[in-house]
């Protein structure tokens, strides 16, 4: 426990809290208004899907068409049990997520033996067989879509399950698990010779993220209060990838940027909703030929940039000692 | 009897996708990429085929041919500007950008011509022929006919011809085969070109069996055809022929017998059901992974 | 893990705050009027796949902006409709009702066009209190789910599947009905759905009720199947892109059944790619583009004027929608959403596409026309009013 509290961490809480109290004071008093709250909170669900994505795609190296896929799980179950049991929005999303964590291990454990075009296409095959399947089930509503779900997705609540998907994915990063991930992505036969068991890391990476894109679902339904199955489809999975990429494949704090700037971008190019749709896979393209690493590559934002631009009394000291 | 027309109406759908499957055939076996786009350049050759149709008012073959040269530049195009510059990054970049390029034709086209549809004009304006109860349209047979036409020559210039040499030897190992005297840029675009081609072609055939054409009409196709390819064993140029053909049949009778609504979930379950027991497809061969 | 967290967070602070405070300045004044202009909201599809249908909508209420601001305006004032692109997405409906509620203070929004976006923010239309009128969105439940604030400015999907079934009994004297529809598409299933339950309650059988997925293009597994069945009257209840091309996959099989059709029939390209395998095909519209009715012909004719087409049906009902929502405006005199929706429900107006008025439910009471396809002409067969 000495350790915890040490200065990092408190920094770090503090950075939170007080980001947290901004932007909430800002939204109470209206200085942020529906639109723009709107917006903010649809990025946050947003930078879940992006590290969950990051996990499977960027640190372990498997490129996932599906993720929509997951998201959609997570979305109807939840909605399902809010509307139809009756239960509290919390309790629903978990059991959205494990379902879809559920659904990943079925499906991940035959295809995860694949090789990487391989598993993508078939990733991409399951979000279309399971899009098709909610298409064709009644209760939630098929083509028609899910309405009435309970708008329980606030700022606030979006913020915890941001801030907990990252605390979450960090850790799991930074563990031995997450190492043994990371040597999947450089190079999958080294790593099995060097005794990693590469389906099994691959599956924990594939679940987890799975977890967490149901878990988002969940909180983008009862954000929106309407879902349907076109609302989870390839494209969807490809504007997540999109974020990913972008920001970076292996770096989170490039995840959470990336997806924080293009949910906000499409809003502020409003006008130009037809262009959108060819410069974006544009960017994607040129982005894999000029720079592959997308915004941060696999480095963080640290702090070490803040220490650099505002000279302290320690920093000098040591440079000139 | 309706068992049996539903056969025909299941070949006829099969030999569409035996025409894509083998562009996606031929790509792959050569640069062991999933070229995303086939579909598109498909859909490029179909609007191609349009406007030298209704525009150019030309009668049918002027109008293959167009087809078959715009696409093929398209692919040309795309193989030199998206995938060459990526040859040597890891796959997950290629794919990335294979998506990206389906997307990026996809909505350009749409800004272009607009997202109507478009009717096609009927260029073969033949009927069909009937035994009993049995209705063979002629277009169904011309189509069915192409394929296997195309199958055996490619078969052909892949294996007898020092082009074809040049492919398969790019193919197991490019180094080598530059080293080889081989020059492996232009087998591999020459292999775009005729990949894309043939996608052209099936554009064209397709636009006038089903003549309402859209940007959007690659993608679902494109996508089958892949699961053909697979089937059949991707690499395999008769594999693609038998994969399409397998397909289509599958769709058909899935439709038939089983559940419309279905059919297309039905189909993306035997990818994976292939992939899960015989990687390899039907045809194909196995291949070992060296460290 | 620290050091990510906090400067993850502080970039997106960072980020967010730039753009609310860019964002921040585009507040208007009081609610709904600026001066001498009263703000009307519109969302529709301007861009992405459908947007057909939202362009059509924008110009149909933007004719009727020209001609009430021309004409002096509503009670002194102009009317300006502020159109925001939803690209018939439930998600982009939200920001767009969001973005013309808080930012442009319209007291009224003309939309969302589709029925996936209408869904989306149906109930928002009554917890902001902002009254709202969608021109085109067919599905049943929208203005139940709306609440008092949502309104409707055509009649539902399953209305023309009702009409479908009684004038295939009544008029047709059909026996035997085979339907084939989109299982992807909400509209189409409607449309099916009741189609089949009237015509079984006027005796007759429908024999095959089959579907196919969005986007296919081949239908001979399902057409042989209905060849077998040999019906009366084969319904085809979807856009006409994909119709005609049933229609003349149907024709070209020897398949000889009466085709049937709701309003995604309607289209200058129907027999472009339906051919002469449309002819003689009957299908719902809202209204009769060549009615000699006044109201009609002089529509047509400004409409042909101001874009160089022939106005198609969504343009006719958002001309409509826009004119009896400016209509409940100027007659309550202020932009108070709570008047103004008072206004809308007891409105009656004889316009375009026939006589308005809404019922208990908010959805509004419309006769349906009935078009036959003549060769590349249409002809009004029938008018059924309900």
């Amino acid at each position: 426990m000495k350790n915890f509290f040490n200065k990092k961490t408190i920094t770090i809480i503090l950075g939170v809290l007080i980001t947290y109290a901004v932007l909430f004071g800002l939204i109470s008093a209206n200085v942020i208004n529906s639109y723009y709250k709107g917006i903010i909170t649809f990025s946050l669900i947003n930078i879940i899907l992006a590290v969950s994505l990051n996990l499977i795609v960027g640190f372990t190296g498997q490129l996932c068409l599906g993720h929509a896929g997951f998201m959609s799980i997570g979305a109807y179950v939840s909605a399902l049990i809010s509307q139809k049991a009756g239960m509290p929005f919390v309790v629903s999303i978990f059991i959205g997520a494990i379902v879809a964590c559920i659904f990943a291990a079925l499906i991940g454990y035959p295809t995860l033996k694949l090789t990487g075009d391989y598993f993508a296409i078939t990733t991409l095959a399951f979000g279309e067989i399971i899009r098709i399947i909610i298409m064709n089930i009644n209760v939630v509503g098929g083509a028609r879509g899910f309405t009435g779900i309970p708008i329980k997705t606030t700022f606030t609540v979006a913020f915890v399950f941001m801030v907990i998907s990252i605390i979450v994915i960090k850790n799991v990063i930074n563990s031995s698990q997450g190492r043994a991930m990371l040597s999947v992505r450089e190079n999958e036969i080294a790593a099995e010779s060097m005794g990693i068991n590469a389906f099994k890391y691959k599956m924990m990476a594939f679940v987890i993220a799975a977890f967490f894109a149901g878990l988002a679902g969940g909180l983008y339904a009862h954000y929106a209060g309407y879902i349907k199955p076109d609302s989870f489809d390839f494209n969807k999975s490809i504007d997540y990838l999109t974020f990913v990429v972008f920001g970076g494949m292996g770096s989170l704090s490039g995840s959470v940027i990336a997806a924080t700037v293009l949910t906000f971008l499409p809003e502020l190019l409003r006008g130009m909703g037809d262009f959108r749709m060819v410069i974006y896979p544009l960017a994607l393209i040129l982005l894999m030929i000029f720079r592959p690493e997308g915004l941060l590559g696999d480095k963080e934002v640290s702090l070490n940039i803040i220490k650099n631009i505002l000279p302290d009394k320690k920093s000098k000291d040591r440079k000139e000692a | 009897m309706e068992f049996l027309q539903q056969l025909i109406n299941g070949l006829a759908l099969g030999s569409v996708y035996a025409l894509l499957a083998l562009g996606y055939t031929m790509v792959y076996g050569i640069i062991q990429l999933i070229n995303f786009a086939h579909g598109e350049i498909y859909m490029i050759g179909a609007f191609a085929g349009f406007y030298s149709a209704s525009t150019l008012k030309l009668p049918l073959i002027p109008t293959l041919l167009v087809a078959m040269a715009v696409s093929a530049l398209a692919g040309i195009i795309i193989e030199k500007v998206a995938y060459k510059p990526l040859r040597n990054s890891p796959r997950i970049a290629l794919l990335i950008t294979a998506i990206g390029v389906s997307l990026f034709l996809q909505n350009a086209m749409r800004l272009l011509v607009g997202s109507n549809p478009k009717p096609f004009p009927d260029l073969i304006n033949a009927g069909s022929i009937n035994i009993g109860s049995i209705q063979i349209e002629v277009k169904t047979i011309l189509m069915f006919g192409v394929s296997a036409l195309l199958v055996i020559l490619l078969q052909f210039i892949v294996y007898k011809t020092k082009v074809g040499k040049a492919m398969r030897a790019s193919s197991q190992d490019m180094e080598a085969a530059s080293l080889m005297g081989i020059n492996v840029d232009n087998t591999i675009s020459l292999t775009f070109a005729i990949g894309s081609a043939l996608a052209g072609i099936a554009g064209v055939l397709v636009a006038i069996s089903y003549p309402s054409i859209t940007p959007y009409m690659g993608a679902m196709p494109g996508l089958k055809a892949f699961v053909a390819a697979v089937l059949g064993g991707i690499g395999s140029i008769p594999g693609a022929l038998v994969g399409g053909i397998a397909i289509g049949l599958l769709e058909t009778f899935s439709k038939a017998y089983i559940s419309t609504n279905f059919s297309d979930a039905i189909v993306f379950a035997i990818l994976i059901i292939i992939l899960l027991i015989k990687p390899a497809g039907l045809l194909g061969k196995k291949i070992s992974v060296k460290v | 893990m620290k050091k990510t967290l906090l400067s993850g967070v502080l970039a997106s602070v960072m980020a967010m705050t730039l753009l609310i405070g860019c964002g921040g300045n585009t507040g208007s004044s009081t609610s709904g009027a600026t001066g001498d202009v009263i703000k009307i909201g519109a969302i529709g599809p301007l861009s992405g796949a459908a947007s057909t249908y939202g362009i059509s909508v924008k110009e149909g209420a933007q004719l009727l902006e020209k001609e009430v601001n021309d004409a002096g305006g509503i009670n002194g004032k102009k009317i300006e409709f502020i159109f925001e692109d939803d690209q018939a997405e439930p998600n982009s409906a939200m920001q767009a009702f969001n973005k013309l509620v808080d930012n442009e203070k319209v007291c009224a929004i003309l939309g969302p066009v589709t029925s996936g976006a209408t869904l989306a923010v149906a109930q928002n239309a009554t917890s902001k209190q902002i009254p709202m009128i969608t021109p085109t969105a067919t599905e049943p439940t929208i203005t139940k789910q709306g609440g008092d604030y949502m309104f409707r400015g055509c009649f539902v999907d399953s209305f023309q599947g009702e009409v479908l079934g009684k004038y295939a009994s009544e008029t047709l004297k059909s026996k035997t009905a085979a339907v084939l529809y989109n299982a992807g598409s909400d509209y189409s299933k409607g449309i099916a759905d009741s189609f089949k339950s009237k015509f079984e309650a006027a005796s007759g059988t429908v024999g095959e009720f089959l579907t196919y997925n969005d986007k296919d293009t081949d239908f001979k597994a399902q057409l042989t199947k209905i060849k077998t069945l040999n019906p009366d009257v084969i319904v085809l209840p979807d856009y006409y892109n994909v119709v005609g091309l049933i229609a003349k996959q149907a024709r070209e099989m020897g398949i000889t059944s009466q085709f049937l059709g709701g309003d995604g029939w309607e289209s200058e390209e129907l027999t472009k790619i339906g051919g002469d395998a449309v002819n003689g095909a009957l299908y719902i519209n809202h209204y009769y583009s060549s009615d000699q009715d006044v109201a009609v012909k002089t529509f047509v004719d400004s409409y042909k004027k101001e874009y160089n087409k022939e106005p198609d049906a969504f343009a006719a009902l958002s001309y409509d929608t826009s004119k009896i929502l400016v209509k409940a405006i100027e007659k309550v005199g202020k932009t108070d959403g709570a008047a103004i929706k008072d206004a809308l429900a007891g409105m009656e107006m004889n316009s375009v596409t026939g006589n308005i008025k809404f019922g208990s439910d908010r959805s509004a009471i419309k006769s349906a026309a009935i078009i036959k396809v003549d060769g590349d002409k249409k002809v009004l067969a029938d008018k059924v009013n309900p």
